[in-house]
């Protein structure tokens, strides 16, 4: 535990060190606020479900952006070399890597609490909406990580693993939408609107702690960073 | 004489190898010829009291390379061993399995009594390792880096700041303590890797090519400094240098092709060396060589053949043909006899004019480039 700690203590201090954590945060929270508060003052609906709504599309964008240089560089640069041959578990430094960028991506979600202040001033929102919407955003953005930082290992050009990562989220993201279902056989139907990630996002998002979605989103997690130890090992099997 | 020259760095795989060694189609030497002559044939070791590393038939291959064969051999606690090869020879190959980063094809290695396999923690914690061109987080300063470092390596907490300070004197890093890795120039990564592989005062420092890069007097100090560390420790220096290893190390391993082709004290080489002569020759054939084509390639393996049928002469070579029909060659002796005469009937039996006949004693590092020198 505490050399998981000790790798996500590092990682999340150079997101700080190369200012990519001010730039993500910042350019994050103009986006999504200024997307937000357009449509706010447009319909006047005290709900952050707009919001919210915008946020699998921004983190499609956005969460690539932090796990692409997790793995790429460290192989780039060799430093992968020295990492591995610590004496530290190849698991406990995936999971080390994973809660960093995390831990990243959970302070810009809550630095947008804020919102919720601006609409409990102008209406009485859904309490029910807004946890689910919050934990959502929170469980969907660590699948969109593992699959990230996943992809990352794969490749030692950062501009690679960001757009694999992009595509794999976004396809992941759609496989549950109807129109891919209406195209679909029948029988595999449920099993994509199961695998989608939108469909759990949705379902959160109501309000619904359903404990089968954050069961779901669990495993994609747990799915992406056994992959992930896997690819790490991979080296080995040459 | 054998020689070691200080400052001379030999030019592995470039012009002495090709031009002296491998002119002649045929005349590269294999590593099958090498272990058949007793000059340079692998001799054991003294056996280890305590093996700090055992190496037992190491094999490594990726996919079709085969990057190490067959490779054994025994580190002592305490020692200081080079392991010395032309770049390619599998010494960056062999450290990664040492330190557990790839794992063998096929054989065993143990180090400190563990098995890199199966204990590999156990090797990990052992084991201070600094790879080829000093890989380092470059967004990190270094301060927090040696901390990073040594929190991994589990020093505790009290002693952390101690250590770095011992570290950065040792290395000779205060003045950089608190910058950006980033920013260093070459032989401060350099020694800012050597502080992060000591960290935990690691029973076994591995070091590979560690002044590559460097500018001499940056050459000269981390040399020194290997040599303080040395005094304490096992290391395991790789390099293709070969005065970097005469002057670090105990004791040298030389590597080529992914095999160990002689090993021993830099003055039992040198020895083995020495029990070796050459004789260089500048000869005129009766006719002289014909000007290009079948006749002068005829004539040079006539040459060639006549050399090799004299007892006592081994690997003839022309190293080259000069103007006025004339053919420069090399052939090795043993250094016991003197051949000087017998070579002087040869060419007078055979009508050559030679225009120069000489002795040479072979130098240490014609040792290691005629063992690693690849068969083409
Ligand atoms: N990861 C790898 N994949 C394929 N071939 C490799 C790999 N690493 C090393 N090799 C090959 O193995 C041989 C030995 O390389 P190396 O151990 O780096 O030699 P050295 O360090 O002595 O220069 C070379 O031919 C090299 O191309
Ligand atoms: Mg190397």
């Amino acid at each position: 535990m505490k050399n998981i700690l000790l790798i996500t203590a590092k990682e999340f201090q150079s997101y700080f060190n190369s200012s990519i954590a001010y730039i993500f945060m910042t350019v994050f929270l103009v986006l999504t606020h200024w997307l937000f508060f357009r449509g706010f003052f447009l319909f006047n609906q005290a709900t952050l479900r707009p919001f919210f709504a915008l946020l699998p599309w921004v983190f499609l964008f956005f969460v690539p952006a932090i796990t692409m240089r997790l793995w790429a560089e460290e192989r780039k640069l060799g430093t992968m070399e020295v990492l591995m041959t610590l004496p530290l578990k190849d698991y406990e430094v995936v999971l080390g890597k994973f809660f960093a960028a995390y831990g990243l991506l959970i302070l810009t979600v809550v630095l947008s609490f804020p919102l919720v202040i601006v609409v409990a001033t102008f209406g009485d929102p859904d309490s029910g909406q807004l946890w689910g919407g919050f934990l959502g955003a929170i469980l969907l953005g660590g699948a969109y990580l593992s699959l990230g930082l996943f992809v990352s290992s794969l490749s030692e050009n950062q501009i690679v693993a960001f757009i694999l990562g992009v595509a794999l989220s976004f396809l992941l993201l759609i496989l549950g939408e109807s129109f891919v279902l209406l195209a679909a056989p029948g029988w595999v139907a449920p099993l994509l609107e199961y695998l989608g990630l939108h469909t759990h996002f949705e379902s959160i998002g109501r309000g619904v702690l359903d404990s089968r979605d954050v069961i779901y989103y669990l495993s994609v997690m747990v799915f992406f960073l056994f992959l992930n130890v896997r690819s790490v090992e991979s080296r080995k099997w040459k | 004489m054998p020689t070691i020259s200080r400052n001379l760095v030999v030019p592995l795989g470039s012009k002495v190898m090709q031009g002296k060694f491998t002119k002649g189609a045929s005349q590269g030497t294999s590593l099958q010829e090498l272990s058949e002559l007793p000059a340079f044939h692998v001799l054991p070791h003294p056996l280890p009291r305590t093996p700090m590393i055992e190496v037992a038939h190491l094999t490594k291959c990726f996919g079709p390379i085969t990057a190490v064969r067959d490779l054994s051999f025994r580190v002592r606690a305490g020692e200081v061993v080079g392991i010395l090869g032309p770049n390619g020879a599998g010494k960056t190959t062999t450290m990664r399995v040492l330190t557990c980063y790839l794992p063998a094809t096929s054989g065993e290695v143990k180090v400190g009594g563990f098995d890199a396999v199966e204990h590999s923690l156990e090797v990990r914690r052992r084991i201070g390792y600094l790879p080829e061109n000093a890989p380092l987080y470059g967004d990190m300063t270094v301060r927090d880096y040696l901390r990073f470092m040594a929190r991994v390596r589990r020093l505790a907490a009290r002693l952390i700041e101690r250590r770095i300070q011992e570290m950065t004197a040792v290395c000779g890093l205060q003045a950089v303590l608190g910058r950006v890795i980033g920013e260093l120039s070459k032989g401060y990564r350099q020694r800012v890797g050597l502080a992060q592989a000591l960290i935990h005062e690691p029973q076994i420092l591995i070091l590979d090519e560690p002044t590559s890069g460097l500018d001499p007097n940056q050459i000269a100090e981390i040399r020194q400094l290997i040599k303080t560390l040395g005094r304490e420790r096992t290391v395991i220096l790789c390099t293709h240098i070969l005065p970097e290893v005469s002057m670090t190390c105990d004791r040298i391993l030389i590597l080529s092709n992914g095999g160990l082709v002689a090993q021993g004290t830099t003055e039992e080489l040198s020895r083995q060396a020495a029990g070796d002569a050459v004789y260089h020759l500048t000869l005129r054939p009766p006719q002289g060589l014909p000007a290009e084509g079948d006749g002068r390639h005829a004539a040079l393996g006539e040459v060639r053949a006549k050399l090799e049928a004299m007892p006592g002469i081994r690997r003839p070579e022309c190293l080259e043909t000069i103007d006025g029909g004339r053919a420069r060659f090399r052939v090795s002796a043993d250094a016991a006899r003197d051949l000087g005469e017998e070579l002087f009937r040869l060419a007078v039996e055979n009508g050559w004019t030679l225009s120069e006949l000489r002795r040479e004693a072979v130098s240490l590092e014609e040792v290691f480039s005629r063992l690693t020198t690849r068969e083409k």
